[in-house]
């Protein structure tokens, strides 16, 4: 059981964590966020495992990680 | 009286700078060799060590204003030396130095120029030091001794002025004051109420974070900022303007000149007096700030002004725009060159000229 | 639950100013997560550069310098030498480091100055807007070399690690990189090797970080990730140069 909160104000949406993932569970959404970047999501977190590989990642700090 | 008779010395003035750092708690020194100055790193690199001090000799004058900022960052007392192509270098530092409100000591035993020029006692860098010298227009506090017992009283005040002021305050010598020998009577520091270096970095601790910058891009930051440094400008003029008159009072004419310059126009004011000449000195010791309405005041009487320089006329300047139109203002200069300094019997004949 | 991954305390919880995919906000992380690690926030005087580096105090929660262009590394010194009891490290990027201030980089190494310097190299001047640096690489095209860079006529790009590590004053020297996990867990590594050297006063430590420009390269920011991993640590390469406690 783990679990991943992405900061969707903070992130620039360049989309590192997607690489990053092993299960490539992240992408980027369509929506805009108040920076005016396309911020990332999650989009299975049941398969989740909470390697935090996505955060070290991230250049914005914008992933924290719970397990 | 018998203790100051006892501590009566004969050094070299460039000497006199390096033992007066000493007296005021300065424990860093930040150098690169050139003449006529390196005297001043040699007695400091002799000395720090056994003071629990460092002496640096950086790989450029660069580094070594930036070493001085660093230092002088954490609220040490700390200075540099040079003479003119290396007070050139040290601009940059100076400017940021000044921009980040950071005291510091630069001693300028300044040589003849332009370029590598000579080293010749000269007084070429009087614009340098008191326009500012670096981007961005700022100024510091320039103090012009005229004797080994200035280098030394003006080096200690120099110290007291850069952590009052928060801001480098140079000491431009020439190499006259800097390597003649005198007798020396070193005083030691008077405890002055100096205020507390809040502002220095030394690690943020339990407390907030202190940042040293000069960088300022916040809407309207860099405005007050310049405003804030003009308003201290201000202050320096109205408060800390020093001069030393000599027999003004009755004088129908009025010679202006600083440094070693002054000493040689001393002796031909007395050989003119002997003349039945009414002749006075006005010795700026503060350049920056310069002792504007001192030159105002003592010209209202002589209405004549004989300024005297080792150049082509550079202080002369800041004497005219002092008088206004309220004086005449002749200039004597010689720019610095082999043997060029001027001989009393010279001086005398300008006096009778413009008397 | 537990939180198996937060943001570093010596960092402070604000936005940052660059770029997406710049490589600077990891590199920002990882050294102060080093700093936490060894519990030398409180006693850190961090030395901030000119170019995109010198937002510093913006983003560290320590006390800051802020150097003249190049100069970092002998203001560290002055700080370092005033207060030997604290933690100082610069902070520069490549124009600053490898050109302007190379008599200041290569005399505080040469000194054994005990201070760390984080160098991130990104192959381009960031802030003035991507004009050639001396860390270029030959052929990449930059606003001030628009034909690419021409090894006759420019020289080739610098390798600062390998350089500095030749110096009998420098302990510990390495190049790094942050485009992937494990080589952000490597780097994270070979910082805190760097941060030990200081703290147990064992002499100048150096970090060359390579690092993505996305917006001066031109590219987007997993092109530019991609780019650091192939084309930049082929002629970059990853190691650790000099490491005195192990020779």
């Amino acid at each position: 059981m783990a679990k991943i909160i992405i900061d969707e104000m903070r992130c620039k949406g360049c989309g590192l964590c997607t690489i990053a993932c092993p299960g490539k569970l992240l992408s980027l959404t369509e929506k805009i966020n108040l920076q005016g970047y396309t911020p990332a999501t999650i989009t299975c977190q049941d398969k989740c495992t909470g390697c935090a590989l996505c955060a070290e990642m991230c250049p914005d700090v914008a992933i924290t990680v719970f397990k | 009286m018998e203790d100051v008779l006892t501590k009566r010395l004969f050094v070299k003035g460039n000497e006199a700078v390096a033992m007066a750092a000493i007296e005021a708690g300065c424990r860093y020194y930040f150098g690169y060799p050139i003449t006529p100055q390196s005297d001043i790193p040699e007695y400091l690199s002799r000395e720090l060590p056994h003071l629990n001090g460092e002496f640096i000799q950086a790989e450029s004058e660069v580094a070594s204003i930036n070493m001085l900022l660093g230092a002088s960052a954490t609220g040490v007392r700390a200075m540099t030396s040079s003479s003119s192509p290396g007070i050139s270098l040290k601009q940059e530092g100076i400017s940021y130095m000044a921009g980040s409100e950071l005291p510091g000591v630069i001693v300028n035993v300044s040589r003849s120029g332009p370029g590598l020029g000579g080293i010749d006692a000269s007084q070429s860098d009087y614009f340098q030091a008191v326009k500012g010298g670096g981007h961005g227009g700022y100024h510091i506090v320039v103090l012009a001794p005229a004797s080994v017992q200035e280098m030394y009283d003006l080096t200690m005040l120099a110290f007291d002025l850069a952590d009052i002021y928060r801001m480098p305050v140079m000491v431009l010598a020439d190499s006259v004051v800097g390597q003649m020998k005198e007798p020396l009577v070193p005083n030691s520091r008077p405890a002055t109420d100096l205020p507390a270096k809040e502002w220095a970095v030394r690690g943020k601790g339990d407390g907030e974070q202190r940042v040293v910058k000069s960088l300022f891009l916040g809407d309207g930051e860099l405005e007050a900022h310049n405003w804030k440094l003009h308003d201290k400008y201000q202050d320096l003029k109205a408060r800390e303007c020093r001069w030393e008159a000599f027999q003004t009072d009755d004088a129908d004419l009025l010679v202006a000149a600083f440094g070693s310059t002054a000493r040689i126009a001393k002796t031909a004011i007395m050989m003119a007096r002997e003349e039945g000449l009414k002749v006075g000195l006005l010795r700026p010791i503060t350049l920056f700030p310069f002792p504007e309405q001192t030159f105002l005041d003592v010209t209202a009487r002589t209405k004549k002004v004989l300024v005297i320089e080792l150049n082509t006329g550079q202080m002369v300047e800041d004497v005219r725009l002092a008088v206004a139109r309220d004086a005449e203002v002749g200039f004597y200069g010689r720019p610095p060159g082999a043997g060029s300094l001027p001989t009393p019997e010279e001086l005398l004949e300008q006096i009778k000229k413009n008397y | 639950m537990q939180q198996v991954f937060k943001r570093p305390v010596s960092l402070k919880d604000v936005q940052t100013h660059f770029c997406p995919g710049c490589h600077h906000g990891t590199i920002h992380r990882l050294v102060t997560e080093a700093m936490d690690e060894f519990d030398v926030q409180k006693r850190t005087i961090g030395v901030a550069s000119v170019g995109c580096s010198v937002f510093l105090y913006g983003y560290f929660d320590i006390d800051v310098v802020e150097a003249p262009h190049g100069r970092a590394p002998a203001v560290a010194t002055g700080v370092k030498r005033a207060r030997p009891d604290s933690f100082v490290f610069t902070y520069q990027g490549d124009g600053d480091l490898a050109a302007i201030g190379t008599a200041e980089i290569i005399h505080a190494a040469n000194r054994g100055e005990d201070i760390t310097v984080i160098f991130v190299n990104n192959t381009t001047y960031g802030m003035t807007g991507g004009q050639m640096a001396p860390t270029t690489l030959v052929g990449q095209k930059t606003s001030t070399s628009p034909y690419g860079r021409n090894q006759q006529k420019d020289g080739a790009p610098i390798r600062m690690a390998e350089l500095l590590a030749q110096l009998e004053g420098v302990a510990f020297s390495a190049r790094v990189a942050v485009n992937s996990p494990k080589n952000i867990i490597d780097a994270k590594r070979q910082i805190k090797k760097a941060f030990r050297y200081q703290v147990e006063g064992k002499g100048f430590s150096f970090i060359e970080a390579l690092s993505a420009c996305p917006t001066n390269w031109g590219m987007n920011a997993l092109a530019a990730n991609e780019r650091v991993g192939s084309e930049m640590a082929d002629y970059f390469r990853l190691g650790v140069f000099k490491n005195t406690d192990n020779m």
